[in-house]
């Protein structure tokens, strides 16, 4: 299929939408969550419509076809991934959720006072505060793998804290603030060659390129929906399946359990095991929707069109006197510009940009960490994603120029 | 929404007329945004029948932060302290001039937040406090 971002935007209603009359919504945000096409809106209004019934325990048609239609999801998802098998997929809320099951089931089981986990500087506060928080209760070490002035991993380190014999390391794929892509895999097996395990954030990645589990040899993989297309309320925890086999459940409740007596229970297997209660059952099939789109416009198409507009965007900025970039060259990210406009806070820099529609990010984009490091409380954030345009690019530097006319 | 950088703000944004920190000061109180880092201090001298005879703010953060707590910090001058507790977010609103959605709403009303927890000695500052 010829990757053509006419007819892609087409199947994106909101982008037809005007902020206000005659001003078009031209959509930088989509590392925040990003925009439905009319094929995951329309799946789950069919399901609700048409199918609508709880799962996995009634015998009635409604029953079998949801049953059966949040199954085939899952199967989605994990082929999209590459994973073994769809039992290795548990859905969640979101990524951070994913991360936390990690945290409250493998981690306690596994990890005592004293022991490591290497992080990364660049760590969205998903995973940062579920093994801050592990720090407290149980008194884990951390340590975390530095960020350099252009924005990637210092592998060097990164080696010699290996030295000191992690249990886990968990990393971000892909910086939301940096754009930084790091090397997942050879993390991974450094990770592994140190008898660590390793969990990879994938809220930034499974969106934008393909990510192979197997062939990263990812022990965890957690990601959300609703970056990728899908709806908010439902993302997915990969897991090798003797891990996922041997961890304690998670949340307890309906679904999880094999048999129940008044003083005992028994875990399902897996996934349900980590799925207690009703799910997402609509939003599991938005999500199925979702990857169905991706993979029809091809994941590598995908990829070469964001770099394509990253390049586009990292040039245009670099000429507006004032605009500093954070974060690598276009060859080395995806499709996130963060930038500082001299003397102007970046949420005066949003909203002004919001006037003529456009919608950027302004904050420290729940990575403050990182922020402190550079030295700045925040950023302005661009980012792009299959639908975006130069011309949309273009239109931000415009009103970057409109910011320096007003704030003089 | 076109107001919003209206030239009252850019300019006290720029040219801040109450900023700085009052060595010694009677009351002192300051506070982050946790959404975008802003940060306000506030600090007041106080006369002896309790009505404010210098105020000052230091901070960083958007103009429409800094903007509300040099003209928030103006208007207290020569209030009593039990005229600066009335004060609540209509006010702050009426100096800037404009309206704002919930999100800097935060942001303009930071420096009100700071004030009031001063001024009643809190030990943290609470959102109840500028409702």
């Amino acid at each position: 299929m010829i990757f053509d971002v006419t007819r892609i935007r087409g199947d994106f209603p909101i982008l037809n939408r005007e902020i206000r009359p005659g001003v078009p919504v031209v959509y930088l945000d989509s590392t925040a969550t990003s925009q439905k096409p009319s094929a995951v809106i329309e799946a789950m209004d069919t399901f609700y419509r048409q199918s609508n019934a709880n799962i996995n325990r009634g015998v009635h048609t409604l029953a079998e076809e949801a049953t059966a239609f949040y199954e085939a999801a899952r199967e989605k998802v994990a082929k999209f991934i590459h994973a073994p098998s769809p039992r290795q997929v548990i859905f969640t809320r979101n990524t951070t959720e994913s991360i936390n099951l990690v945290a409250y089931t493998w981690a306690r089981a596994n990890l005592k006072t004293g022991d490591l986990v290497i992080l990364t500087e660049m760590e969205h506060h998903s995973n940062l505060v579920p093994w801050l928080m592990l720090k407290t209760e149980r008194g884990i070490r951390l340590e975390f793998i530095p960020v350099t002035e252009v924005g990637m991993l210092d592998l060097e380190a990164y080696r010699a804290l290996l030295n000191q014999g992690p249990k886990l390391v968990s990393f971000t794929h892909m910086s939301n603030v940096l754009g930084t892509i790091n090397p997942a895999a050879e993390i991974i097996r450094l990770a592994h060659e140190a008898g660590a395990l390793a969990l990879v954030d994938g809220a930034q990645s499974v969106p934008h390129f393909v990510v192979d589990v197997q062939a990263l040899d990812a022990d965890f993989l957690a990601f959300s929906a609703h970056k990728m297309l899908g709806p908010t309320g439902i993302g997915a925890l990969y897991g090798k399946t003797k891990l996922l086999e041997e961890m304690p459940p998670f949340l307890g409740g309906g679904d999880m359990i094999k048999t129940v007596h008044l003083r005992e229970f028994v875990p399902n297997s897996l996934p349900h095991k980590f799925e207690a209660g009703t799910p997402a059952i609509a939003e599991a099939i938005g999500f199925g929707a979702a990857v169905d789109y991706l993979t029809t416009v091809g994941m590598e198409a995908v990829a070469a069109h964001e770099h394509d507009i990253t390049e586009y965007a990292l040039e245009r900025l670099e000429e507006v006197p004032g605009v500093k970039l954070f974060g690598p060259g276009a060859q080395d990210k995806g499709g996130v510009a963060a930038f500082t406009f001299d003397g102007v806070h970046p949420h005066d820099v949003a909203q002004i940009l919001d006037r003529d529609g456009i919608a950027v990010r302004a904050g420290h984009h729940c990575a403050q960490p990182l922020h402190e490091k550079f030295g700045i409380p925040a950023t302005s954030r661009a980012s792009f994603y299959l639908y975006n345009t130069k011309e949309e690019v273009d239109k931000l530097v415009e009103g970057i120029y409109k910011v320096k006319e007003i704030f003089g | 929404m076109d107001d919003l950088y209206r030239e009252q703000i850019i300019e006290r944004y720029k040219n801040p007329q109450y900023r700085g920190h009052l060595d010694p000061h009677d009351i002192q109180f300051e506070d982050d945004n946790p959404l975008c880092g802003d940060h306000i201090e506030i600090t007041i001298r106080v006369d002896g029948n309790n009505k404010v005879t210098e105020a000052a703010f230091e901070g960083k953060g958007c103009a429409i932060s800094q903007a509300s707590a040099d003209l928030l910090v103006e208007s207290i001058h020569s209030k009593s302290l039990d005229e600066v507790k009335r004060l609540n977010k209509q006010d702050v609103l009426d100096m800037l001039g404009i309206d704002l959605g919930p999100v800097r709403l935060k942001c303009a009303l930071l420096s009100l937040k700071v004030l009031k927890a001063g001024v009643y000695g809190l030990g943290e500052a609470s959102d109840d406090l500028v409702e």
